[in-house]
């Protein structure tokens, strides 16, 4: 291993331990019980099967987003739709459970197939915008979002909204085509599964196929790309779609496995989740799972927390922006680096004098 | 004249990507010299001199300026003691007129105004005391290279220079404005400025500098006063043997022509015509050199050549066949190779390994890949063997790009575009920036494969290169040619600068067409 990759794995631990100081000392000052507090921030998920089964939870559809984004972002398109297509996805999987007659050991994967479907197209907008009338990517799939979780509103009122429940939420999805629990006095359901093998897709897709290189030469410098004779424009949409599909799925795992009915009627973030998700992962979808295990336990034990001692969840927000912040900055320790290097050199160098 | 003004002591610098480009080196000027720094591409002038300037700051060493240590954290500091930079490429604000230029960022003022008028009184006094005929009053973008240049020495002048750089400032000139400089520069000399001067000619190091200090992949070879050392001497010390740039080339053997070129006109982002009616054909074993100062339409015509741009009239032919309606992809199918001129940019991925980088024009044959996967065994073994034959220095071909040094890169590049068994080279400036070792093994390759039959379009600002390698010679000026010789041996280099600087023009083009 070369100096280089030890310097990117110590800025990672180093940024992650100095949020979690921060985070810590904020505690320290705002609670009146504060090494309660952290103890049951860093514990608490452990507690309990239930507790830990609440992180796995959590960590499916951090999987599913990350994974779409980090292929997304591989191609360098800041394409932030995939929030839009998990919204969709979890619509449109709803729609089709109540709506459709399928053969009962089918129904969950077709639901999760069509809501994928109908994701890519979300984030596919965006992207043929660009190559369409160079708009700006970033922008376009932002407002993407806004419009899906209207139209979400909409549909959920007026097509599929039980009126005899008390709240906004849709008729209730049949038992059938629910994903199943599969730990008992957990909430973990199969999606725990179909999120791994994405991911384990995401990685071979990026590192060994034919189209999964041209998105990376694509996104790492894209006039080479189009100098070695790939369509960078065909690459491009090629991402954004699969990252849709993605992103669809996700919703559509979450709603069959976690919800019996539908009621987003916000947006949920999972988007900007997976922002968080891709950059500690550094684009690698194999290292999402880990990511997203990570940020899930760090929210469950915050809110362990949160209800235990009077600290709010939203001090685990202020880590994540500080983890963020540091993993991205490039400069954030760039002296250490520089003497690390410069101290590699100066001892090749001598060893390269002994050897005369 | 005989004390120092300036010693830089056991400077060493170390660069992010951990290439020792300076190691211990010592420089001493003393008042009123012109001393050269001398040095292939790559020894660590530069270096050196981005060190004196501020713009990068060393790991070791010390700097005294008439005796006293400073510390030089940014250009700034250095310009306050007096010392200035005439870069390579130079920093000049291109809409604005020479004074603003020269007064920028200093400039004189009436209450909150830029006074305009001062700044011009200013500037014409400066080009007088110093004997410099320039229009201080015209655009920096309607002057040609040689003004632009005076325009940044005078800049850094009234900026109270007394310690000069001037870096490799004959680079972008033609041989009659070279002279022109010489005379200013002894000027200056008189007038008690010390100069430093970066280059890797010897023959105008003899002709104007007092004393030499010679560089070697980063180390001092000592220096030296330039009437007591030989250029053979010198250039001994600069390259660690005998510079040996001929090349065995086996008899001139042409077969098929492989690129026919017809009335092909470019036009540039602006409108302008950078390439203006070109006609001329290559056939297979021959290397067809295109020489020009930079800017010329060499790029634009490589553009074309290669599918990087359709925006084009005219046709061009590969193996009879019109590419104006095939993609780069389509165009690289016929066996094209295209050497770009600029590596980082269009050349590779910097941060991604050497295997990604070897990979990109061969990942879609049969051999490599399947229908979606990648044969990563085969394609692994594939990169090693390239590192190997092409002795590009690395850890291992999991290292990026990026990390590598300029020549390593230029190799990994070469070692890509030239494993397709390609049947067309186009090679735009294949040397450029890179140390002799390396310089040297491409030329090698490029002519082992012209020896056998392929065929090359060398497009190149290194006169030593387009003299050595060319079979045919084409000098390209304001997007045309301006004249063709079939006789490459016989050429001077004077001769060749007129034709570069447009003061030579040929008519009648006679053999850069086949019939």
């Amino acid at each position: 291993m070369n100096s280089s990759n030890k310097f990117d794995i110590l800025r990672m631990v180093l940024a992650v331990g100095i949020a979690l100081l921060i985070s810590f000392l904020i505690i320290l000052i705002a609670s009146d019980e504060p090494l309660r507090a952290i103890l049951e921030l860093l514990t608490g998920p452990l507690k309990s099967t239930r507790s830990f089964g609440n992180v796995i939870e959590k960590m499916i559809p951090l999987i599913f987003t990350g994974v779409g984004i980090s292929i997304m972002f591989s191609a360098n398109q800041i394409n932030l739709a995939g929030e839009g297509s998990f919204h969709l996805g979890g619509l449109v999987a709803t729609y089709i459970a109540l709506n459709a007659a399928i053969p009962m050991g089918l129904s969950p994967w077709v639901c999760v197939l069509v809501a994928g479907f109908l994701g890519s197209l979300v984030t596919a907008v965006p992207a043929v915008m660009k190559i369409k009338t160079d708009s700006d990517v970033l922008v376009s799939s932002l407002m993407m979002n806004y419009i899906i979780v209207f139209f979400a509103n909409y549909v959920l009122n007026y097509i599929l909204r039980d009126p005899k429940a008390g709240a906004v939420v849709s008729f209730a999805i049949p038992a059938h085509i629910q994903l199943n629990s599969i730990i008992p006095g957990t909430r973990i359901h199969l999606g725990l599964f179909i999120a791994l093998a994405v991911a384990f897709f995401g990685y071979v897709l990026l590192y060994k196929t034919k189209i999964g290189y041209e998105i990376r030469i694509t996104g790492e410098n894209m006039d080479f790309a189009k100098y070695s004779g790939i369509n960078v424009l065909k690459v491009t949409l090629i991402s954004q779609l699969i990252g849709g599909f993605i992103f669809g799925v996700g919703g559509g795992v979450e709603i069959l496995g976690m919800y019996s009915r539908f009621s987003w009627t916000s947006s949920l973030g999972y988007g900007w989740d997976a922002i968080i998700i891709t950059t500690l992962a550094k684009k690698n979808p194999l290292y999402v799972p880990f990511a997203a295990f990570f940020l899930a336990y760090l929210r469950t034990g915050a809110s362990k927390m949160s209800i235990a001692t009077n600290v709010p969840t939203e001090i685990i927000t202020v880590a994540q922006g500080i983890i963020i912040l540091l993993v991205v900055a490039e400069q954030f320790l760039s002296k250490y680096k520089h003497k690390m290097i410069a101290k590699e050199a100066r001892l090749s160098l001598s060893n390269a004098k002994e050897a005369e | 004249m005989s004390h120092n003004v300036l010693e830089m002591k056991n400077i060493m610098k170390i660069y992010p990507n951990g290439i020792v480009a300076v190691e211990d080196v010592t420089l001493e000027l003393q008042k009123g010299e012109i001393h050269a720094l001398l040095g292939e591409n790559g020894a660590g002038k530069s270096t050196l001199m981005k060190v004196l300037f501020g713009l990068e700051s060393p790991e070791q060493g010390q700097i005294f300026l008439n005796g006293e240590e400073i510390q030089l954290k940014s250009p700034l500091e250095a310009i306050k003691k007096g010392i200035g930079m005439v870069h390579q490429h130079f920093m000049l604000v291109s809409s604005l007129t020479v004074a603003e230029n020269i007064v920028l960022g200093i400039e004189p003022k009436k209450s909150i105004f830029v006074d305009m008028n001062k700044a011009i009184d200013i500037s014409k006094e400066l080009a007088k005391k110093y004997n410099f005929d320039i229009d201080v009053t015209q655009r920096v973008e309607e002057l040609p290279v040689g003004i632009k240049q005076k325009v940044e020495i005078l800049k850094a002048l009234y900026r109270g220079a007394d310690i000069l750089i001037l870096d490799e400032p004959t680079a972008v000139l033609t041989p009659q404005e070279t002279e022109e400089l010489f005379v200013q520069l002894k000027k200056l000399k008189e007038l008690g400025h010390t100069l430093i001067f970066i280059s890797h000619k010897l023959d105008e190091i003899k002709s104007i500098c007092d004393r030499a200090t010679i560089m070697k992949s980063g180390k001092s070879k000592g220096t030296y006063k330039v009437s007591e050392i030989s250029t053979n001497e010198m250039s001994k010390l600069m390259v660690g043997r005998d510079v040996v740039m001929t090349f065995d080339k086996k008899p001139l053997s042409l077969k098929e022509t492989a690129l026919k070129v017809r009335n092909l006109i470019v036009e540039g982002t602006t409108g302008v015509v950078r390439v203006d009616d070109l006609s001329f054909d290559v056939k297979q074993g021959e290397i067809f050199g295109i020489a020009g100062v930079e800017g010329n339409g060499q790029g634009h015509l490589v553009e074309a050549l290669t599918g990087l741009t359709k925006k084009y009239c005219g046709d061009i032919l590969i193996f009879d066949q019109n590419i104006s309606n095939k993609n780069i992809n389509e165009i690289r199918k016929l066996k094209v190779s295209h050497i770009p001129e600029d590596r980082m940019t269009l050349g590779c991925a910097a941060n991604m390994n050497i295997m990604d980088n070897l990979l990109s024009n061969q990942y879609q044959s049969s051999e490599y890949s399947g229908r979606f996967m990648l044969k990563l065994k085969k394609i692994e073994e594939r990169v090693n063997k390239l590192i190997k034959e092409y002795l590009i220095k690395c850890k291992s071909y999991k290292q990026n790009v990026g990390m590598l040094s300029g020549g390593n890169i230029q190799k990994v590049v070469v070692a890509r575009e030239f494993s397709t068994e390609p049947k067309i080279i186009i090679a735009n400036q294949p040397t450029r920036g890179i140390d002799v070792g390396a310089a040297s093994f491409i030329r090698q390759r490029i002519i082992e494969f012209r020896d056998a039959g392929c065929a090359i379009v060398l497009i190149s600002a290194d006169l030593n290169e387009v003299f050595e390698l060319s079979d045919r010679l084409a000098v390209m000026y304001k997007g045309k040619f301006s004249g063709v010789f079939t006789d490459v041996k016989k050429l001077t280099e004077e001769e060749l600068g007129k034709y570069m600087l447009g003061i030579k023009k040929d008519e009648v083009l006679e053999g850069i067409i086949y019939e």
